[in-house]
Parts: C-alpha cells; sequence; structure tokens
C-alpha cells in the first residue's frame, strides 16, 4: 500500500545543501506495524512527513495505495490525509481549548460528515482509549498518557487506513509508553498499518519490522527477529510481546 | 461549517483576549469616526419626501437685473426667491396641479391663558394647499377653507404641535384664539409632529431648523404688513415709500412650489413660465435679455441649495482616510495574532484541512471581529453624534438619529473592512506547511 522508491529530500538555502533523505526506498503491506529508528537528523521524521503528504519531496516515486502522490495538488492530499491517514505525535498535538470531543471531531468536520455519525465515531473512539467519560474535559485536565490516548482517538476516528505515529511515547514515563503501545498493537491487530517513528530499541522490537535510517537512508529493513540482538538488550528483547 | 468556524472564531477572540480587544477597537474607532459623519451626511442627503419628490417643483425666475450675476460666486444660478407680483400671479395659474407661495415672519405670541408669558413665535405666510402639497399631517382640523371668491378668512391660523403643547397643553385647540403682535387668531388646525429633514420646502435658509410655529394665509399681510423674517434681495432703484411699494418691487423674498404630476405636466409648466416671462418682459419687467426660468424637483432643489455642504464632504472624506489608516493597525494586529496561530493552522492543515477551509475559517474569525468592532463603533458613533448636537446646542437634533439602515450599513461596512484588513493575513497563514510546527507545539 505504501511504496517509496529511491525518493530524495533536499532542503535548500543560498549558502547550503542539506540531504535529509537519499535514495529512501521502502515498501510497506497493508497490516504492518513497522518502526522506523536511528539517530537523531537522520531523517526519520523527514520520512514520517513525507508519507504522511505533510511535505513534498525532491526526486523519486511515492505510491499510495498505487497512487503517485506526486501528481496530487494541495486539494488532493489534504483529502488523503483525512481520510487514509491518522497521525500520532511525540506531543500529541491537541488543541488546548477545546475539549476531548472538539479536538477528535476535528478531522470528522473536514471529511464533511453528518453529525450524528461524527458523534457515534467519536464516542466510540474515545471509548476505545477509555477516555469516553472525559470527553468534556479539556486537554490540561488530562494526564501526558490520556492525551496521548485522546490523540489516537482522534487519529483512529478517521477509520484510517494507516497510523502514522512520531514518537508516540516519547513524552511519555515507561507505564503511560507500555499503556500507548499495547493501545497501537491493539489497533494494528484490528487491521490499521502503523508506522512508528523512534529511536526508542525497546518500542522498536515490539513491531513486525524494524527500520533502520542512516543519513536519510535505509540500512537495514528486516523483521525483528531477524535481527541480530544486541548482548545488552538481550533480556528486554526477550520479554517484548512482539518480538 | 460556518458555525463551527464562528464557535471556532469565538474561542481564538477569547485565547486572544487583548490582540483580539485592540483589533476591535481599531476597527471601532475607525468605523465610529466614519459613521458619525456619514450620518450626518446621509441625513443631510436624504429625501425628505420620498414617494413624493418628483412631483414638487421649487420654481425659480431670472428678474434680475443685467449685467450683475445674482450670485457672484455662482453666476450660473437664478434668485431662489421669486418678486411677490410673480408669485400672485404664477399662484392664478392652473397648468400646476397646486401651488403655493410662502415666506416667512415673526410674531410675539400671546397666549389666552395668562399664566403663560408670551412668546416668540416663527410664522409662515403661505397658501391653503401649502398642507397637501407637502403632506403636513394635522392632529386636530386642518387647513384653512376659502370662501366662495377663493379667499382666506383673515383671522385662520394653524399651529404646530410644539405651540399647541405651550399654549393649550395639548389639547385640541381649534377654535380657541391666539394673539400675534396684538391681532387675534383662531386656530383652525393642529399640526402633527412633522419635522421634514432638510425642512426642503424653504431649503435656502436654516435647512435643518425647526417647523414653523404658526401658519397664516398670505393673502392677509397685504393689510397686515409684517415684514419677512427670511432673505430679502433688491436691485435697482425703486422707490419703497409703503408696504405695498415693496409688494410690488423687483425684490425677491418669495418661495414658490409647484405640484406637477408628470414629466409631461413639467413641460407644461416650465413652458409657461417661459410664455409668462416673455409676456413680462413686454410689461419692461425681466430685463436680462434671455431671462431664464427653473423648475427643481425637491432633490434637484436640494442640490442647488448645497445642503450637503462642501464642509461636510471634506469631512467624510478625512474620516475615510482615518478608517484606513485604522484597517492598516488592524492588519498589522491580525498578522501578529495570525502568525500565534501558525501551529494550529499546521495542525489542521494536517488532519486534512485544505488551504481553502483555513482561509474561510480565519476570514470568519476577521468577519467576527468586524462585527464587534462594528457594535463598538456604534457606539462611538452615537456618543460622537450627541456630541455634535451638545456643540450645536441641539440645532442638530434630527440629524443625528441613527435608523435601522444605518446601523446595518455600519455593521457590514466594520464587516467588509475586517475583512479587506483580514485578507493578507488570513492568506499568509495558509501559506503555513503542515509540517513546519508540528514537532515544536
Amino acid at each position: 500500500m505504501l511504496s517509496m522508491q529511491h525518493i530524495s529530500k533536499v532542503y535548500r538555502t543560498d549558502l547550503v545543501e542539506t540531504h535529509a533523505l537519499r535514495d529512501f526506498s521502502l515498501e510497506v503491506s497493508d497490516g504492518e506495524f513497522v518502526a522506523v529508528t536511528g539517530p537523531s537528523g537522520s531523517g526519520k521524521t523527514t520520512f514520517l512527513n513525507i508519507a504522511g503528504l505533510l511535505e513534498s519531496f525532491t526526486s523519486g516515486t511515492y505510491l499510495l495505495d498505487d497512487q503517485d502522490v506526486s501528481k496530487l495538488n494541495d486539494n488532493e492530499r489534504s483529502r488523503i490525509r483525512n481520510q487514509k491517514i491518522g497521525f500520532i505525535f511525540q506531543s500529541f498535538n491537541l488543541i488546548p481549548d477545546l475539549d476531548l470531543f472538539d479536538n477528535v471531531d476535528v478531522p470528522l468536520r473536514y471529511r464533511g460528515l453528518k453529525a450524528a455519525e461524527r458523534r457515534d465515531r467519536i464516542h466510540r473512539a474515545l471509548e476505545t482509549v477509555g477516555l469516553a467519560s472525559r470527553m468534556k474535559h479539556v486537554p490540561a485536565q488530562l494526564s501526558g498518557g490520556q492525551q496521548q490516548r485522546v490523540a489516537i482517538a482522534r487519529a483512529l476516528a478517521g477509520e484510517p487506513r494507516f497510523l502514522l505515529a512520531d514518537e508516540p511515547t516519547g513524552n511519555l514515563d515507561s507505564l503511560m509508553a507500555r499503556q500507548v503501545l499495547d493501545l497501537l498493537e491493539e489497533i494494528n491487530e484490528n487491521g490499521t498499518t502503523i508506522i512508528m517513528v523512534t529511536h526508542d530499541p525497546e518500542l522498536a522490537r515490539r513491531a513486525h519490522r524494524n527500520v533502520q535510517v542512516l543519513d536519510g537512508q535505509v540500512t537495514d529493513f528486516r523483521p525483528y527477529e531477524a535481527r541480530p540482538v544486541p548482548v545488552a538488550d538481550t533480556e528486554s528483547s526477550e520479554a517484548a510481546p512482539g518480538a | 461549517m460556518f458555525a463551527y468556524y464562528v464557535r471556532l472564531a469565538l474561542k481564538s477572540i477569547r485565547r486572544n483576549a487583548v490582540l483580539s480587544s485592540l483589533m476591535v477597537s481599531a476597527i471601532g474607532i475607525g468605523i465610529g469616526a466614519c459613521m458619525t459623519v456619514i450620518t450626518v451626511y446621509y441625513m443631510m442627503s436624504s429625501n425628505p419626501i420620498p414617494h413624493k419628490s418628483e412631483r414638487l417643483f421649487a420654481v425659480q425666475l431670472e428678474s434680475w437685473e443685467a449685467p450683475g450675476p445674482y450670485d457672484l460666486d455662482n453666476p450660473e444660478l437664478l434668485p431662489e426667491l421669486i418678486t411677490y407680483r410673480d408669485a400672485m400671479n404664477l399662484l392664478q395659474s392652473d397648468v400646476a396641479d397646486r401651488s403655493t407661495a410662502m415666506y416667512e415672519s415673526v410674531f410675539t405670541l400671546e397666549p389666552e391663558n395668562p399664566d403663560i408669558n408670551p412668546m416668540l413665535a416663527i410664522g409662515r405666510f403661505t397658501t391653503a394647499d401649502f398642507f397637501s402639497m407637502f403632506e403636513v399631517p394635522f392632529l386636530y382640523g386642518g387647513p384653512w377653507a376659502l370662501d366662495g371668491n377663493g379667499n382666506p378668512p383673515e383671522d385662520a391660523a394653524v399651529i404646530n404641535f410644539e405651540t399647541n403643547e405651550t399654549v393649550f397643553g395639548g389639547e385640541n385647540s381649534v377654535g380657541r384664539t391666539i394673539s400675534l403682535d396684538n391681532r387675534e387668531f383662531t386656530v383652525v388646525g393642529v399640526i402633527d409632529q412633522w419635522q421634514p429633514t432638510p425642512k426642503y420646502y424653504t431649503a435656502h435658509n436654516d435647512d435643518f431648523g425647526q417647523t414653523d410655529d404658526v401658519f397664516l394665509p398670505i393673502v392677509i399681510n397685504e393689510s397686515w404688513e409684517k415684514q419677512n423674517f427670511g432673505n430679502t434681495n433688491c436691485w435697482g432703484d425703486t422707490p419703497m415709500n409703503s408696504f405695498g411699494d415693496f409688494l410690488n418691487s423687483e425684490c425677491v423674498w418669495v418661495e414658490f412650489w409647484a405640484e406637477l404630476s408628470s414629466p409631461d405636466k413639467r413641460a407644461e409648466y416650465e413652458s409657461w413660465l417661459q410664455g409668462y416671462v416673455a409676456e413680462q418682459k413686454q410689461l419692461g419687467r425681466f430685463p436680462i435679455e434671455n431671462a431664464r426660468v427653473q423648475v427643481s424637483d425637491v432633490m434637484e432643489w436640494l442640490e442647488i441649495n448645497r445642503v450637503v455642504s462642501e464642509d461636510v464632504r471634506v469631512l467624510l472624506g478625512l474620516a475615510f482616510m482615518f478608517l484606513a489608516v485604522c484597517l492598516l493597525n488592524t492588519v498589522a494586529l491580525l498578522l501578529a495574532k495570525f502568525s500565534g496561530k501558525a501551529p494550529r493552522v499546521g495542525l489542521r492543515r494536517a488532519l486534512g484541512a485544505s488551504k481553502a477551509s483555513i482561509f474561510r475559517q480565519n476570514l470568519v474569525e476577521v468577519g467576527v471581529i468586524g462585527l464587534a468592532g462594528g457594535a463598538f463603533g456604534l457606539l462611538l458613533a452615537w456618543l460622537g453624534l450627541r456630541g455634535v448636537n451638545a456643540v450645536n446646542m441641539g440645532r442638530y437634533d434630527r440629524l443625528v438619529d441613527m435608523d435601522w439602515q444605518l446601523v446595518s450599513f455600519a455593521l457590514l461596512m466594520s464587516i467588509a473592512a475586517a475583512i479587506v484588513a483580514g485578507l493578507y493575513p488570513t492568506w499568509r497563514v495558509c501559506q503555513v506547511p503542515p509540517a513546519t510546527y508540528l514537532k515544536t507545539q
């Protein structure tokens, strides 16, 4: 469903050219849970932004559901983002003065759904993340983990084909992080493709596949089981349920 | 979506209360200044009798002596007034559906009730047709009736609402008497509250003043000999040893109006007037070779008399320039406000909002700010108009009233002005790349 071939992304200023991605190729199939790892500045987020149609790329081919996205105009890209893609961000990106109901409602508004259907989807999404009883609360009244669950509910309400998560547990403590990961796994088991950017190997182990990015290129994309396990990580990798 | 955008706008305004208040104030001050002047302009230039203004005509005759023009500054203009002789002659014509002549005078009015002090009363000598031509509403009674020879009663008077309130306590005073300069008059009619704005039937003099206190038949003054209180312009060396000489002189001091029911009738009347002038020329009058005649409907008459002064027009221009300055400030404030919104815009774009959606959403917000600015501006305009009236000691009482049309106009202008001011900031915020702020929120 997602196919990137020889993608490059170059940021140009008057003085400098920065290659965020170079000859980046990746295929992701329906229902996969892919972790994208790599050090800071390696191009993970740029990849995710391009995958989510938030940024354009300099060269290469990107097919999403066999559709060449480079030919899409702004309106079409917005529509695909709205209908096919769900986003989860490290800093949750909830709108502070909207309550949970209205936060989850945001993408549905742009879908043009009728009020009854929107209400129904919002309730279901918030129930899925266990926050239906707090839908009239504003984000500031929730913990970080709860806020991230609201962000997940917002992504789920649109019933996306795939979920792009950028460091979804980066701002959470370990307990909250585990809950969010459990939730993502559950969503994936229900058929939603997930691409998760992280630099935490612990989280990456719970994905079906781990794609390593270094200097804007994919350096390794084996299933996690096939990868050599570092000695220091043996214990935790054995405990990882996704392994 | 519109209701959703309005809800978001209100939240956004609350979130940035200080910036929003500054914008509302900037727009409000501009609109307030504009609306103060616009209201005065609108009331000055409004049609005081819209359903009939095209059938009422002020009559001008060029009876003035050559070579000097009547108005040195505007030589193309004819005298606004005509001679008493011409007025009486024109009243005899049956070409017009109706016609009336009039001039102003001043009396000392002594009420029947000795407890009420005598007062100064502005009077108008005119004909009975004055009331029907200008659709004067009566509270009690009506105009004086003419006898079989077409003559009015010698002692009939019509008083206005305010005089009736002062002298008779608002009672039906028909049949009661008033004394004007020691002459007894019987009240035959009481005018209801009536204040055409501008006071078009005598637009050359006190355009926005009160209506006259007392109306009397014009012909009775031929023997009573009360002086004209309005403008009187004379030429030549006509001897004036008596009031009769004044009535027969070439002095112009009488206003004359004709009611003409159609354009054909107007053309016929103009033609008749030209014939009249030719006839008078043969009698040695109207010395200018091609003496002109002119009939002007109500709006033409107000224009000729420059009821809306040049000062007001200049002030109107300045008010709009001031509004433009206020809007420039609003643009700067909007740029500041919208730059703070960039992360939210990026998020909404990521969640599927198109640029057009973001544009509409922010334009609605600008419109809401404009509406609030308009409401604030109306309040300022109301205060400004009260101020204008206070400075002029209440003379512009009727000029400073805003009707629903002006209120609607103010709000629409405010919204439109805010949207114009908001176009660039809104367009700018729509250019935010969605990904830019997602990581940094």
